[in-house]
């Protein structure tokens, strides 16, 4: 008898719930997420400030929901630009082989040596902060993920029989790649996309944390948790809500990939 | 199995090179001017000249290339232009918090996940079993600056046991040690929730396997076959594991030195970006990718020493 997926369930409520909300932020938020109000800072939650104000009595919600959609918006991009650029490379390595497989495959090696935050490091040493700098780390260090997962299933697909016929029939191997490798190996990439994708929210998080990442007035759970840290004292309340944000966000994509990932391996899912 | 090292070995030494190259062409092919930085805008062009002369980076890219590796190899980081010393000496003060905080994470780490992957694994399918593996799920998606933050809620701000953040120095042992606990329990809990899942896959597989119900049959206790039988065999993936999570580590531990203002390499880093000390940034982040390659090429090392088919292959 085939087990509740609860795991799939929860991820799935638990990244739809954030991705509902991150969507509606772009038509309503309770407030302006940046305005001002002085005379009402560190408000305690009500029924016109559900979760209360911060500091500087901006409403907190508000701030959140914003914050929800840079995130989103962040990983989503980088997740696409570095994961677009590996699969390339991967399927190009795989379509080729010999040397330039070789040496793709050493240079995506070298990059797994450098960790997001040392990447964001250099940029902003060089740049100076900025949410673009994080969309490039982050993206960077997606690039020899996705460029070892879709080589790898690129190879397991060239050693298909239709593969051996579509040669025998004269197509390039350019033209195997784009009609029958890149649907083939499609749903692993998604599986993994979904994965890094809660990875690069953890990044995004943590890189505006350190300052490096979105900067004033954009709200980033990140930020807002710093900006907290410093009020412990007065407001303690600030710095559990972005985290708990956080929490669910990566919890949600996390489970859901892993998820879809166990459904899609029948190894995995007999293991369930 | 020489032959596998100096072929790792070579690598080994490619990839540091290689690595050098990149670092070097970020920090130093991109726009910027440290001679302004330093001096200000209110300098003179002739000043600004002057300085750049003073600081060598009025010579061709690659040259400046070859002197920087010259210089590390001699142990000679070049001269930090915030701070105004070299870079080598502001190492070698913050790295033993630096070293301490990942090793003490490391060592508390590895304490979290055997207990909990044996305990687990002991249970399995059990509400135990449960218990440890929601926690670690949960463990996985936890920022460890939140974590972190949450810690210095609890136990600095309301508990008041431990200082907030802040290092009173070496020279007050229990201070050191007292500051130093909340940013490792921090650093460990959320690497121990990983390494706490590989511990309990790894050992239910050697529970299945023939010779642990042999030792179960011979009227051992549970614990007994646990210790002595179950934990030795699983622990080859688990050491790999932690190698590879050592990246991990590095640089959770710059995130943790900032929540806890600590004075080590992770918040010297923070300061040169602020001070856009280029230099010292430079050495730092190539120092940090170093020890990631470096402790990879320990783990490729190590598994092939342990590992007894690799041995027999390579022999």
């Amino acid at each position: 008898m085939r087990r509740f997926p609860v795991n799939l369930v929860l991820g799935a409520a638990l990244a739809g719930s954030v991705t509902l909300v991150a969507l509606l932020s772009f038509i309503w938020t309770p407030y302006d997420h940046a305005a001002i109000a002085v005379t009402n800072k560190f408000a305690s939650p009500s029924f016109a400030h559900w979760l209360g104000t911060d500091q500087l009595g901006r409403d907190v919600v508000s701030q959140l929901m914003v914050a929800a959609r840079n995130s989103m918006i962040v990983a989503f991009v980088s997740v696409v630009l570095g994961g677009g650029i590996g699969i390339v490379l991967g399927v190009y390595a795989s379509a080729r082989g010999g040397w330039v497989e070789n040496l793709i495959m050493r240079v995506s090696d070298l990059s797994l040596a450098f960790p997001a935050l040392l990447f964001a490091i250099m940029l902003a040493a060089v740049f100076g902060p900025s949410l673009q700098n994080t969309v490039i780390a982050i993206a960077f260090i997606n690039i020899p993920i996705f460029a070892r997962i879709s080589r790898g299933a690129a190879n397991q697909v060239w050693t298909r029989e239709f593969m051996l016929a579509g040669q025998a029939a004269g197509m390039g191997r350019m033209t195997l790649t784009f009609d029958h490798v890149m649907p083939n190996i499609a749903a692993a990439i998604i599986v993994q996309a979904t994965i890094e994708f809660a990875v690069a929210l953890l990044a995004e998080a943590a890189l505006s944390y350190l300052g490096l990442g979105a900067q004033p007035p954009a709200p980033s759970w990140g930020r807002m948790l710093s900006d907290a840290q410093t009020l412990l004292y007065l407001a303690p309340q600030l710095a559990i809500y972005p985290g708990l944000c956080i929490v669910i966000s990566v919890l949600g994509f996390g489970l859901l990939g892993d998820s879809i990932r166990d459904l899609s391996d029948p190894r995995l899912r007999r293991e369930r | 199995m020489s032959f596998f090292l100096l072929r790792r070995t070579g690598g080994l030494v490619l990839t540091l090179l290689a690595i050098s190259i990149v670092v070097f062409a970020v920090m130093n092919v991109l726009p910027g001017d440290p001679a302004l930085t330093i001096l200000g805008i209110d300098a003179t062009d002739d000043a600004r000249a002057a300085l750049r002369v003073q600081l060598g980076l009025d010579d061709p890219a690659p040259v400046r290339y070859v002197q920087w590796i010259a210089g590390i190899a001699r142990g000679d980081f070049g001269t930090s232009y915030s701070f105004g010393v070299p870079v080598a000496g502001l190492i070698a003060e913050r790295l033993p918090l630096t070293l301490s905080l990942a090793l003490s994470g490391t060592l508390l780490t590895l304490v979290i996940a055997l207990a909990a992957g044996l305990y687990s694994a002991s249970r399995h399918g059990r509400t135990g079993d449960w218990a440890v593996m929601i926690l670690s799920q949960l463990g996985i998606a936890i920022p460890a600056f939140w974590l972190a933050i949450l810690l210095v809620l609890l136990f600095a701000v309301n508990l008041r046991w431990f200082p907030p953040g802040g290092f009173p120095g070496w020279s007050d042992p229990l201070g050191s040690l007292r500051s130093l606990v909340l940013p490792t329990i921090a650093l460990a809990a959320v690497q121990g929730a990983v390494l706490a899942r590989v511990t309990r896959s790894s050992a239910l597989e050697v529970m299945r396997l023939d010779f642990v119900r042999t030792a179960r049959a011979t009227g051992l206790s549970p614990a007994r076959v646990l210790w002595r039988h179950v934990l030795p065999n699983a622990l080859v993936p688990v050491i790999t594991i932690v190698g590879m999570q050592f990246a991990g580590v590095v640089t959770g531990t710059i995130v943790i030195e900032n929540v806890f203002y600590l004075p080590g390499l992770g918040r010297l880093i923070f300061q040169s970006i602020a001070n856009r000390d280029i230099i010292t940034v430079q050495a730092l982040v190539l120092m940090v990718a170093a020890v990631v390659v470096l402790a990879n090429f320990a783990v490729d090392v190590a598994y092939a020493l342990i590992d007894p088919r690799l041995k027999a292959r390579l022999a």
